[in-house]
């Protein structure tokens, strides 16, 4: 599987946000997107899935699955945990392994990778931060996708957090599955490779 | 579980729990059909008379209520997102949320008419046709009211701008559905033919309207 983006460009109403950005990922393979604020990291990850439009270039998956869309065969983790207050842990992680097709979801070995296993019945208003990340991240392990998208995975995770959510990234390339990260900081990717956007090409 | 029943689930899990539309919805419509007797006074012909108008539009008000969050609730934490990333087909998607809404807060309104009907001086059989009317009209209304709630997805105070867009179109089902309901209570003109124009507003809003929903949700998200 080999994930490609040929001179992408992003366009956000009037401001041309980049242009010519050339990438490719395989499977098992990390890039890591870096640059400063408002360099475009998050609508690139966003282009990918479709959320937002090209406009210029071209994206291409090879040896993906050719019925599926990239979105479909991708999670995104993004700024917004896209949990609901009101259910509680369990029940939000149900939802989602049921929405992405899994037919009977087991949201306990997910929950206990990231360490929420016993808080399965409390209702997702009282995490914190770092424990709602968390919890999205069960989302990535509980339904298998071949691509995650990343934006900045690690900002609200405490040191433990961080390295378990490594040792994740690590079994996922291991797995054959590749991953795109947006971050200002290492995430714990050993071997990535980096694309610097906000730079002259 | 399939993507859709998973969907339908969690949408009827959030409107019934503490907090959610579902009671705010009954409880608006008793509210609103309680105190029309109050300000217009004890007199049942009168009170006959206007009851039915009474009901719909208390009923129209209430399933309004809950609409404005059935989209920007999910826009605002992110899971608008990663719907769009499933493989369920959106038109489906917003039809099964449009089903969950009315579930949850039209369902109620039928099942609560005949009680709420007695205040208003109407008896049973005027009430079965009153409640038969809501049946078929609420979930035109929801369906109708899902176009609405789309295109104000985005908008922080979008509420407003929901009732402005969604109530206009919803006179045609109001006319029909007060008609039928009049018919019954009232007469003389026959039940069927406004109740059958009824149900055939209902059939092209439940067609209609998930893709009116889904084109205009495709065209906020860029």
């Amino acid at each position: 599987m080999r994930l490609t983006g040929v001179d992408l460009a992003c366009q956000r109403g009037e401001r041309a946000v980049f242009a010519g950005i050339n990438f490719a990922v395989e499977s098992g393979q990390a890039l890591t997107i870096s640059g400063r604020n408002g360099a475009g990291k998050s609508s690139l990850l966003r282009m990918v899935i479709g959320l937002l439009p090209i406009a210029g270039g071209r994206l291409t998956l090879e040896g993906g699955d050719p019925e599926l869309s990239i979105a479909e065969q991708a999670h995104y983790l993004g700024h917004q945990d896209a949990l609901k207050g009101s259910l509680s842990v369990g029940e939000n992680l149900g939802f989602w392994a049921g929405f992405f097709g899994l037919r009977s979801a087991d949201p306990h070995s997910p929950l206990e990778m990231v360490g929420l296993a016993g808080l399965a019945s409390l209702p997702a208003a009282y995490l914190s931060a770092g424990q709602r990340r968390r919890l999205s991240i069960a989302r990535l392990i509980a339904v298998p996708r071949p691509i995650w998208l990343l934006d900045e995975p690690t900002s609200t995770l405490d040191a433990a957090a961080q390295d378990r959510l490594a040792e994740l990234m690590d079994a996922h390339l291991a797995g054959g599955g590749l991953i795109v990260a947006a971050s200002h900081g290492p995430i714990g990717l050993s071997a990535a490779q980096e694309l610097r956007l906000g730079e002259a090409p | 579980m399939t993507p859709l029943t998973a969907l339908l689930v969690r949408d009827m899990r959030i409107a019934m729990r503490v907090g959610g539309s579902a009671l705010m919805g009954v409880l608006f419509f008793l509210v609103v059909v309680t105190l029309i007797p109050f300000a217009i006074g004890p007199d049942l012909a009168l009170l006959k008379r206007i009851g039915p108008a009474i009901l719909w539009l208390a009923a129209l008000l209430a399933s309004l209520l809950a609409l404005d969050r059935l989209f920007a609730g999910d826009h605002d934490d992110g899971s608008l997102d990663l719907i769009l990333m499933g493989r369920a087909p959106l038109e489906l998607v917003v039809a099964t949320k449009g089903l969950a809404h009315w579930l949850t807060t039209g369902l109620p309104l039928v099942i609560c008419a005949p009680l709420i009907g007695l205040l208003l001086n109407l008896d049973l059989p005027e009430d079965g046709a009153l409640m038969l009317t809501l049946f078929v009209g609420t979930p035109a209304l929801t369906f109708i009211g899902l176009v609405g709630a789309a295109i104000a997805v985005t908008l922080r105070r979008g509420g407003l701008l929901l009732a402005v867009i969604v109530l206009p179109l919803t006179v045609p089902i109001l006319i029909f559905g007060v008609a039928a309901a009049n018919a019954a209570v009232t007469g003389p003109t026959a039940f069927g033919t406004p109740f059958t124009i009824l149900c055939a507003l209902t059939l092209a809003s439940l067609v209609v309207g998930p893709f009116a929903a889904a084109a205009a949700l495709r065209q906020e998200m860029e």
